[in-house]
């Protein structure tokens, strides 16, 4: 009986149509979201995560193990930030296409230089990832390298679509530059701007939009901020005043709240990612929305 | 200015050669003629300098656009070699680049119970001969773990989990290797796993919320249900929905199983585990397990009807069924500041065999062994605040039917005398980080039929090196 069942299921998944549409499992959704500009109805994409849950800390749910044994095609951020989770998705997946090395398995922070790559390889310094700071998507001229090797990647894992794909990077890379130049006329006035981030997850946007990061209010990276810690900032803020205190829609409100009444200065929530916010719900909105939420703070 | 100069030099010239009155009027106007013909080719000589003039800043200001050109040319250039550069991510020329990655766990314990562990054993059940006891009153060290992995190649990864015990012996936890993608949802492993029935069977000890592991887990699978053999997992290719089923054959090492010198495999698991989202908070995953064995003089100690230490033996057949579900909370799936995970087990075992026993009473006198046992436990983590965890469990266990065989007097077999053994524990832990956490913990036990065991433990576990990750 039993094996009546093991073979039952076994004919239903060979006798399974082709997929139509090509699996693209996303880390996060800001790959998600780009492999969707990118892939059209050609592709069919599913995120892993969500805006509001932090990338470091997912749990190898039973629903994403299912996801990465169907994936054609794995789009993470690479750099170890999915160090946690991902490496069991793909242990348990059975699945030969998306595992390292192969062209299914594709890692965003391979085609960008990265920043803030550590002196120093210790767990004492906190949460530091090894090859740099991994989270790319916050510079939208990132977003642009990114697509322009994600085209490529689609083309040779689904070639039979290539110049769909091509196409579409074509239009999309016109479109990107475009709105990169309005988004940066836009932000001109937050050059030298002085700020406080939460975690260190905004060192491309800093880089890109030209604001100055003074103080960031995790003690390390990936450690909660404690009152010793918050204080810390506040005094530091008295010498090196701040405009705003910056946090990812996924951080605990409290410590920039916290800090922001003390210190008299907004507290911003960026989205950080597609769908962090409602207006982010494409790339286009999250870098619009970014740029609105900082000029805002900026304002009297 | 010049043009005075120049003529006024030959007039001085021509003057010195002047010798004919008459002739003045003659040279007048040859040196009008020559001045009007020096001012005409002075006068081109100015128009062809201002012209070079003009072709000169023309050619500076190309110049300096091909400048700026190049300049961009450049930078694209950098910028194409930065990613380039960043594409190749150049090799490490070390010798150790290819070194696995390795993580070793620590931890300690202090323990205060009110009865000692050397005592301990779990009424109405044959003694399981695992690690099942508390831990040593006082302090104790716990197991150190030392785990090597890496990618074999591109088609196998090797695990290496090697566990030393606070009384300076080693044992291998985890020797096996496992395929990487097969495809079509196929994995094998082979070598000493953790078997994959029930929920926290394959999870090591170190990632448990409690310092120990369930009653049902002391009793049914000597706490811990590892073997050394070969393990196949499929993945349905559902859309969402996890469905896992896998089969395992080994040596029958461990518990209830034992070895036996005999060819092919002497225990033997199936398992199938299904679990998804139920929305953007929960997640779920439930499963049903058995476990199948053919022990041979699987012995334990006891004493009997007059207190004589006997060493009795089953030999037959063992067969446990597991249920098992686990369900996790956070609001949106974002587990830092709040989080809830239940958890409950349930097994049910039967043993067909016969039963001997040496050294009593009951010595040389064969007889048949019937029984059906059951147990479960229910246990329920919340994190109340970040890295602040509280839990309780229950855990309950039943001794269910025995039947001795003609030849057997039960009286002889005091350990199996009906009991429903059972155990409240709370738990109270503080991680600061991923890599560290410190547990307090009190149990109320009552394995032992006749007093109940008050156990205090504080412990601390960290691990270090190597990022580990870690299932569901």
């Amino acid at each position: 009986m039993k094996m009546k069942l093991l073979f039952a299921l076994l004919s239903v998944a060979v006798t399974l149509p082709a997929h139509a549409a090509l699996n693209v499992l996303a880390c996060e959704p800001e790959w998600g979201a780009l492999a969707q500009e990118l892939g059209g109805d050609k592709v069919k994409v599913a995120n892993a995560t969500t805006a509001l849950q932090d990338p470091h800390r997912i749990e190898a749910r039973p629903s994403l193990i299912a996801r990465a044994r169907n994936a054609e095609l794995l789009v993470c951020t690479g750099a170890e930030l999915e160090i946690g989770w991902l490496p069991i998705l793909l242990r348990e997946s059975g699945n030969s296409a998306i595992q390292p090395g192969q062209p299914g398995n594709f890692e965003a922070t391979r085609y960008v230089p990265l920043l803030e790559k550590p002196q120093r390889l210790d767990r004492s310094e906190g949460d530091v990832h090894a090859a740099g700071n991994p989270h790319i998507q916050t510079d939208p001229r990132n977003i642009a390298l990114v697509a322009d090797a994600l085209s490529k990647t689609l083309a040779t894992v689904d070639a039979a679509n290539a110049a769909y794909y091509q196409a579409r990077y074509a239009e999309f890379k016109t479109r990107w530059t475009a709105a990169i130049g309005r988004w940066e006329a836009q932000a001109a006035p937050l050059k030298g701007t002085a700020i406080v981030v939460q975690h260190k997850a905004y060192p491309y946007l800093e880089n890109w939009l030209g604001l100055k990061e003074v103080a960031a209010l995790e003690p390390k990276p990936g450690v909660e901020p404690s009152v010793a810690s918050l204080t810390a900032v506040l005094t530091k803020l008295k010498v090196t005043p701040a405009k705003m205190v910056i946090r990812s829609a996924y951080n605990d409100s409290r410590a920039s709240e916290w800090l922001a009444q003390r210190a008299g200065i907004p507290a911003v929530e960026l989205p950080f990612t597609v769908g962090g916010t409602p207006e982010a719900s494409d790339l286009y909105g999250l870098y619009g929305d970014t740029v609105n939420r900082l000029l805002k703070a900026t304002k009297p | 200015m010049k043009r005075t100069l120049i003529a006024s030099g030959i007039l001085m010239m021509l003057g010195t050669s002047a010798h004919a009155a008459d002739d003045l009027q003659t040279i007048r106007n040859e040196i009008e003629q020559m001045k009007a013909s020096y001012e005409a080719r002075i006068q081109s000589l100015e128009a062809r300098l201002a012209k070079a003039e003009a072709a000169t800043r023309q050619a500076d200001a190309k110049a300096v656009q091909a400048d700026a050109k190049a300049q961009q040319a450049n930078t694209k250039a950098e910028q194409a070699s930065e990613v380039a550069a960043v594409a190749a991510q150049p090799a490490p020329s070390r010798e150790n680049a290819f070194n696995p990655a390795i993580s070793l766990i620590l931890a300690g314990t202090a323990t205060h119970s009110s009865l000692s562990p050397s005592t301990y054993k779990i009424g109405g059940f044959i003694p399981s001969g695992g690690e099942v006891a508390p831990n040593a009153r006082g302090f104790s060290l716990g197991e150190s773990e030392l785990a090597i992995s890496a990618n074999v190649d591109p088609d196998y990864r090797g695990n290496f989990v090697l566990a030393m015990a606070p009384d300076n012996t080693v044992g291998i936890e985890n020797a096996f290797i496992q395929t990487l993608g097969l495809g079509h949802g196929l994995t094998a492993s082979a070598g000493r796993f953790y078997s994959g029935i029930g929920y926290l069977n394959s999870i090591h000890a170190h990632a448990w919320d409690f310092t120990d592991a369930p009653l049902v887990y002391k009793s049914f699978l000597g706490n811990q249900y590892a073997d050394d053999g070969v393990q196949v997992t499929w993945l349905a290719p559902t859309e969402s929905l996890l469905v896992e089923l896998g089969a395992e054959i080994g040596s029958g090492r461990s518990f209830p199983a034992t070895a036996r010198d005999k060819n092919g495999s002497v225990a033997g698991a199936l398992y199938a585990h299904v679990g998804g989202d139920y929305d953007e908070s929960n997640s779920w995953r439930a499963g049903v397990s058995f476990l199948g064995a053919g022990p041979q003089n699987r012995n334990y100690a006891d004493t009997d009807a007059s207190g004589v230490a006997t060493s009795n033996d089953f030999s037959g057949k063992s067969q446990t069924w597991i249920g098992d579900f686990v369900w996790k909370w956070a609001p949106y799936g974002n587990a830092t500041v709040h989080s809830f995970k239940l958890q409950g087990e349930y097994m049910r075992r039967n043993e067909t065999g016969d039963l001997t026993c040496t050294g009593g009473a009951c010595s040389g006198v064969p007889g048949a062994y019937q029984s059906t046992q059951s147990g479960w436990y229910l246990q329920g983590v919340y994190q109340f605040m970040p890295h602040w965890r509280v839990g309780l469990r229950h855990d309950r266990l039943d001794s269910g039917s025995i039947e001795f065989g003609a030849g057997l007097n039960p009286a002889d077999f005091p350990i199996l005398a009906a009991y429903n053994p059972s155990r409240n524990t709370v738990m109270f832990d503080y991680s600061p980080s991923e890599f560290s956490r410190f547990r307090v913990q009190y149990a109320r036990d009552e394995s032992r039929p006749a007093e109940s065991d008050n156990q205090f433990a504080l412990q601390y576990i960290m691990s270090l090196g190597a990022h580990g990750a870690h299932t569901f």
